[in-house]
C-alpha cells in the first residue's frame, strides 16, 4: 500500500480494563466510530502513528508523479497527454491534502519533507521501479492505482477525522485514475502485435511489485494489531492483496494477457484464487534503498526541493514587504 | 523555519446556494495568492464560485474540553434531526 | 476562386501558429509537473499546461479542417517535422530554471491574452468561437504570471537577480509576437486576426509599465530574435518533437 509497515507502539493493544480512564474513553470513541478530531485528547502512540502512516502516504503520492510524470513529454496523442497531466495533478493535490492532514497533527510540511529527504521517511516500495514503455502507464493506473484504491476506500471510515476527510475527496478524485489506466491497456491489447507485447511485459514487470505494495503478511505483527484497534488500518495485508488478486485476474483475462504467475490458480473452497509466493527480500531492499529507480526519485526530489527554494523565498520576501507597506499606509 | 509558507484554510461556497463550507487547507506566502491557489487546487478555477481563506493561526476554535456544555444542548433537540421524523414508506424519499 | 484559396492557405498557416504555440509551450509547461517549487505551484502549473492542450486540440483541429486532407490535430501535432512547425520562437526556449519558465509564460501570456480578446470579434465565425473559450483561460494565466513576475521582481535579491537574467535572456524573443508579416497583413486586411502593429504598441507599453512594478528592466537596443512564424526554428524545437513525436514515430500507423 502507499504506506507500508507502519510501525507503531511495538506493543500489543491493551484491552479496556487495562487502559487509564483517559484512554479508555478515547477507545470507545473509537469503537464506536465517532470521528477523534485534531485538538482532542489521544494517545501519544496514535498520534505518532498517524503521523508516520499519513506523512509515508504522502510521500508516496509526490514521489509518485515522477514515474508517469516522466512520460507527459512523450504520451501518444493530445488526450493522452491531457489526461497524463490531470492525473499526475491529481497526485500532486492528494500529496498536498494528505500532508494537511498531517499537520493538524502538530508536525509542519517542510518538515516532513526534510524527514522524506533526509532518508528518514518512507514511500511506497512501486514507485521505486521504472516506467519503460507507455504500457508501463496503463499498469500503473490498472495496477498501482487499482491496489491504492483498494486501501483508500476503506481508509474514507478511519477514525482520525482530517485522515478520513482527506481520504474521501482523494476517492472521489482518483476514480478515474484506474480506468485510464485500463484503458490504455485495451487499446494496446487491441492494437498491433507489437503493442500487445508492450501491454504483457509491462504486466510482467509490475504483477510482483503490485501484489508486495499491500506489504508483507502481518499475521502476528504487533503494529498491525494496534493500527487494526485504532480504526487507522481497515484491513489487513493479506486480506486486501487476494482481493486484489481476486478482482485483477478476471480483468487480466478480459485484456487477453497472461498474469506471469505459473502458481495462479482458482480455488473453489475458497472463491479466490491462489498465487505463488513473493520475493520478500525484494521488497526488502527496495524499501532499504536498493531498487532500481530510489536514487533518481530522491534526487528529483531534492532537485526540486533545493531549486525551488529561492522561489519560495522570494516569494515569502515580497509578502513580507506588501504587509509592511500596507501597514505604512494605515 | 520562518521561511515557511503559511498554512490557510479554504471555505468554497459553490454554485448552489449553500453557505462557504471547509474544503481544506494550502500553504501560500499571503491572502491573495493563497486565494490564487485555492482556485486551483480546490476549484480547478470553476467560475461563479466564492473563496474565502483564513490563515489557520487566525481560526479560534472551541476548545475540546468545551465541548459536552456547547454541544449537549442542541443534541437534546433531536426533532432538529431529519431521522426523529418517521416518514412513511409510501411517501418516498424526503 | 483565387481570393478563396488564398484566404484558405493563410488561414490555415495563422491556426497552425497558434496550435503550434500552445502544443510547444504546453510541452515545457508540462515537463515541470512533479517538479516545481512548491505543489500549490505544480498544481497551478499543471492546468496551463492542460488549457494550451485543450486550445491546440481546436486550433490544430481547425487546421485539418481548412487543408481539407484529412488530418486532425494530433496527426499535425505528432506527423509535421520542426521545418513545418509555425510557433513563434519564445516558447521553445528551454526551462533553464523557474525564473525562465515563468518569464516565458509572462512574455508569451501578455501578448496571447490581448490577441485572444482581439480574435473574439475575427470575420471566420470558428476563429472567434475558439477564442471566445481560450480568452478566459489566458486572462487567468495571465493573471498569474503577471502577479508572479511582480513578487519575485520584488522579492529577495536573488529572486530580483534571476527574473533579470530571465528577461534578458527572453526579451529578444518577445518582438516576432508582434511581428507582422504579408501572412498577418492579409488576414488584418480580411479583419480575420487584428493588426498586429497596434496590438504591438499596446503589448510594449503594457510590458513596460509591469516590468517597472517588478522593479525589473528590459535589455536596451536587444535585437528582435524571429523566424519561427516562417518555420525557420532554434535547435531546440528537434528535441521537443523528438520527444513528443516518439511513440508515433516507432510505431507508424499504430493507434493509442
Amino acid at each position: 500500500m502507499y504506506a507500508q509497515e507502519v510501525k507503531s507502539t511495538g506493543e500489543r493493544p491493551k484491552t479496556l480494563d487495562e487502559m487509564a480512564p483517559q484512554e479508555r474513553a478515547f477507545q470507545l470513541r473509537v469503537d464506536a466510530d465517532i470521528k477523534i478530531e485534531p485538538k482532542e485528547w489521544m494517545p501519544e502512540g496514535y498520534r505518532k502513528t498517524l503521523i508516520r502512516q499519513i506523512s509515508q502516504h504522502a510521500h508516496s503520492e509526490i514521489v509518485g508523479q515522477l514515474p508517469e510524470g516522466n512520460w507527459i513529454t512523450r504520451a501518444p496523442t493530445l488526450e493522452r497527454k491531457a489526461i497524463l497531466i490531470a492525473k499526475v495533478q491529481d497526485e500532486a493535490g492528494h500529496g498536498l491534502y494528505l500532508y494537511c492532514a498531517a499537520e493538524t497533527l502538530g508536525v509542519s510540511r517542510d518538515a516532513l519533507t526534510e524527514q522524506l529527504l533526509a532518508g528518514k521517511a518512507k514511500y511506497s516500495s512501486i514507485f521505486n521501479y521504472p516506467t519503460l514503455t507507455w504500457a508501463d502507464i496503463g499498469a500503473i493506473g490498472w495496477l498501482v492505482d487499482g491496489a491504492a484504491i483498494m486501501n483508500q476506500v476503506q481508509l474514507q471510515k478511519c477514525s482520525y477525522g482530517p485522515y478520513s476527510r482527506a481520504m474521501i475527496r482523494i476517492c472521489k478524485e482518483e476514480s478515474f485514475h484506474q480506468r485510464q489506466g485500463y484503458d490504455i491497456l485495451l487499446k494496446l491489447c487491441a492494437g498491433t502485435a507489437e503493442q500487445k507485447e508492450m501491454a504483457q511485459d509491462a504486466l510482467n514487470r509490475w504483477w510482483q511489485p503490485s501484489l508486495m505494495m499491500f506489504g508483507p503478511p502481518d499475521g502476528d505483527s504487533v503494529h498491525s494489531a494496534q493500527s487494526m484497534a485504532w480504526k487507522i488500518k481497515p484491513m489487513s495485508n493479506d486480506d486486501l492483496r487476494q482481493k486484489f488478486v481476486d478482482q485483477t485476474v478476471p480483468q487480466a483475462d478480459y485484456l487477453g494477457l497472461k498474469v506471469p504467475d505459473p502458481d495462479l490458480k482458482w480455488n473453489e473452497a475458497k472463491k479466490g484464487y491462489d498465487y505463488g509466493a513473493i520475493d520478500w527480500n525484494e521488497f526488502y531492499e527496495v524499501l532499504k534503498g536498493n531498487g532500481p529507480c530510489n536514487k533518481e526519485r530522491m534526487e528529483a526530489r531534492q532537485k526540486a526541493w533545493d531549486d525551488g527554494a529561492w522561489y519560495r523565498e522570494g516569494l515569502m520576501a515580497h509578502a513580507r514587504k506588501s504587509a509592511a507597506r500596507k501597514l505604512a499606509a494605515e | 523555519m520562518k521561511n515557511e509558507w503559511p498554512l490557510w484554510e479554504v471555505f468554497i461556497r459553490g454554485q448552489h446556494g449553500l453557505a462557504h463550507r471547509h474544503v481544506g487547507s494550502l500553504h501560500a506566502p499571503d491572502a491573495e495568492m493563497a486565494v490564487m491557489n485555492a482556485r486551483d487546487v480546490y476549484t480547478r478555477r470553476n467560475e461563479g464560485v466564492s473563496i474565502w481563506v483564513v490563515k489557520a493561526q487566525d481560526i479560534t476554535a472551541s476548545a475540546p474540553g468545551d465541548k459536552e456544555p456547547l454541544f449537549d444542548p442542541s443534541n437534546s433537540k433531536i426533532y432538529r434531526h431529519p431521522t426523529f421524523f418517521d416518514i412513511p414508506e409510501e411517501v418516498g424519499h424526503m | 476562386m483565387t481570393t478563396a484559396t488564398k484566404t484558405d492557405a493563410a488561414l490555415f498557416e495563422f491556426a497552425l501558429r497558434m496550435g503550434d504555440n500552445a502544443v510547444v509551450l504546453a510541452q515545457r509547461v508540462g515537463a515541470w509537473c512533479g517538479h516545481a517549487p512548491a505543489i500549490e505551484e505544480d498544481i497551478a502549473f499543471a492546468n496551463v499546461a492542460l488549457d494550451l492542450i485543450g486550445q491546440t486540440r481546436m486550433w490544430l483541429g481547425l487546421a485539418g479542417e481548412i487543408e481539407g486532407k484529412g488530418r486532425d490535430a494530433d496527426q499535425l501535432a505528432f506527423l509535421r517535422d520542426a521545418r513545418a512547425y509555425r510557433n513563434a520562437l519564445l516558447v521553445e526556449q528551454p526551462n533553464v530554471d523557474f525564473a525562465h519558465t515563468l518569464m516565458r509564460q509572462f512574455l508569451f501570456d501578455a501578448w496571447h491574452h490581448p490577441m485572444l480578446v482581439a480574435l473574439k470579434s475575427s470575420a471566420d465565425a470558428r476563429v472567434a468561437d475558439i477564442a471566445e473559450k481560450a480568452e478566459k483561460e489566458a486572462r487567468y494565466h495571465l493573471e498569474r504570471s503577471e502577479d508572479l513576475i511582480i513578487r519575485l521582481g520584488d522579492g529577495t535579491e536573488e529572486s530580483r537577480q534571476r527574473m533579470q537574467a530571465a528577461l534578458d535572456a527572453l526579451y529578444p524573443f518577445a518582438g516576432e509576437l508582434c511581428a507582422a508579416d504579408a501572412l498577418d497583413a492579409d488576414l488584418a486586411a480580411r479583419k480575420i486576426a487584428p493588426d498586429l502593429g497596434a496590438l504591438g504598441e499596446r503589448y510594449l507599453a503594457y510590458l513596460k509599465s509591469t516590468l517597472a512594478d517588478a522593479t525589473l528592466t528590459a535589455p536596451v537596443g536587444a535585437a528582435v530574435r524571429k523566424g519561427g512564424k516562417q518555420g525557420l526554428h532554434s535547435e531546440h524545437l528537434g528535441y521537443i518533437l523528438a520527444d513528443m513525436q516518439f511513440l508515433q514515430r516507432a510505431y507508424p500507423g499504430a493507434t493509442w
